[in-house]
């Protein structure tokens, strides 16, 4: 019994690990029109961006598809065109619709951001979902 | 012809405020009217983009609407006229510039060249076997020192046709070939300067057209490496570099902007003249970058994975 309980408690700690590691942000912190970059352990080559618009969240690899998924934000955090209803890459401007991660202008036409999976807890917290291999 | 180089770039921007942050952070002098100066005068001009005074836009999301080149003298200006009034529509100015437009459709302007003549020192160092370059107690770094563009040197662009775009400046304004990158496009250096390129072309589809980046030169490597490390310190987003390109063996740094175009940071290009036979080399990491802090295998965007056109 000795051994099954401390096997708990490493799942669970290791789910702990996971829980922690995933989080991304809080909700309340991603204003209506407002879009931020976050990193994470399990993917620290490639920040998650986390838009609200309509009231709802939508997160997206940072990753240009059009230019070898070069990071797209011209300073920190600075994802959003003027008029905050679209991600722009400063790479060489292609503007993606947020609710879709479409490309509607510019250098991607035809491709898509690679949306990333992300759970809002019970606390309100933005938890990027764990997909193995995800990156 | 005697075209010296780009004495402006005009954009027509999305988020001025965004841009006028940014230009000023990179090291340029706001001188009002959305104009930023390098030192020696010439500059980065950014207004909303539904600004009537703006030259048209291409059809493509670039926002670039105008290359206003620097000539020696009033003769250049009015042989560029008679020349491009062949075949095209010149429009000659109030100021005495005269605006047209290119093969590929990007808006000219060229004028008698605002720059101011620079009398600064350029980077000194001090090598075994060598006379030293500064003088003895003389420091070569300072956290603090001065690390100002000096001036424009040099716009890339997408296109859809290499040779089209290329021989419009060749044929019809002078301009040489000094290298080129098979599969990206040729470096060219017009008459009236002897640095390795003012304008470069990269071949992408038609969509793409427009400005992929632009350049300013700086006085040596350790002002383009104070220059970068304190826009990165400041948030700013770096694309590719620090390095050293091979043909030109200009240092280079390349950040991001909101100007939809790529923003470098350049020194230590190569000086050519009419003597000097262009080379070719097959585009990739091993031809463009001698040496690179933070490597990057694609600085140019190709075909598609699979060769394919893109789905509409």
């Amino acid at each position: 019994m000795g051994a099954r309980s401390a096997a708990r408690r490493r799942q669970a700690r290791a789910l702990k690990a996971m829980d922690e590691s995933d989080f991304l942000c809080r909700s309340e912190e991603i204003a209506e029109g407002d879009a931020r970059g976050y990193s994470t352990l399990s993917a620290p080559r490639t920040k998650v961006i986390v838009a609200r618009r309509g009231g709802d969240l939508f997160a997206y690899w940072d990753a240009c598809p059009h230019y070898g998924g070069t990071p797209m934000a011209w300073r920190t955090n600075a994802y959003l065109n003027a008029a905050r209803d679209r991600i722009v890459c400063a790479s060489h401007g292609a503007e993606f619709e947020i609710e879709t991660g479409r490309c509607v202008l510019g250098a991607a036409l035809g491709e898509a951001l690679r949306p990333a999976s992300i759970i809002i807890n019970e606390r309100g917290e933005v938890q990027l979902a764990p997909t193995p291999g995800e990156e | 012809m005697n075209i010296i180089g780009p004495d402006a770039l005009v954009f027509g921007v999305d988020d001025v405020d965004a841009c006028s942050q940014y230009l000023t952070a990179y090291g340029l002098a706001p001188t009002g009217g959305g104009r930023f100066e390098a030192l020696d005068g010439t500059s980065i001009v950014v207004r909303a983009k539904s600004d009537p005074s703006l030259p048209p836009a291409l059809e493509t999301g670039t926002m670039l609407r105008q290359t206003v080149y620097g000539v020696a003298d009033k003769a250049t200006l009015e042989a560029i006229a008679v020349e491009l009034g062949r075949d095209r529509q010149v429009l000659a100015l109030a100021d005495g510039g005269i605006e047209t437009k290119d093969d590929m459709g990007f808006q000219l302007r060229f004028q008698v060249t605002v720059r101011r003549k620079l009398d600064l020192p350029g980077e000194r160092v001090n090598a075994p076997g060598a006379p030293a370059q500064r003088g003895v107690n003389e420091i070569g770094v300072d956290q603090d020192m001065p690390a100002r563009p000096r001036t424009l040197s040099h716009v890339v662009c997408f296109v859809p046709s290499i040779a089209e775009a290329a021989a419009f400046y060749v044929d019809r304004l002078g301009f040489k070939i000094t290298d080129t990158l098979l599969g990206a496009g040729p470096f060219l250096r017009p008459a009236g300067t002897l640095d390795h390129h003012t304008l470069f072309f990269i071949q992408t589809p038609p969509y793409m057209k427009g400005c992929e980046h632009f350049a300013f030169h700086m006085g040596g490597p350790t002002e383009l490496m104070m220059a970068g490390s304190r826009f990165i310190k400041a948030g700013y987003q770096s694309f590719w570099g620090p390095g050293r390109h091979k043909m030109g063996s200009n240092w280079f740094w390349y950040f991001n902007s909101p100007l939809g175009c790529h923003v470098e940071y350049d020194a230590d290009m190569d000086l050519h003249d009419d003597s000097w036979a262009p080379r070719e080399a097959p585009m990739g990491p091993e031809a463009a970058q001698a040496f690179l802090f933070e490597h990057r295998e694609k600085w140019a965007p190709g075909p598609p994975p699979g060769g394919g056109k893109p789905a509409h």
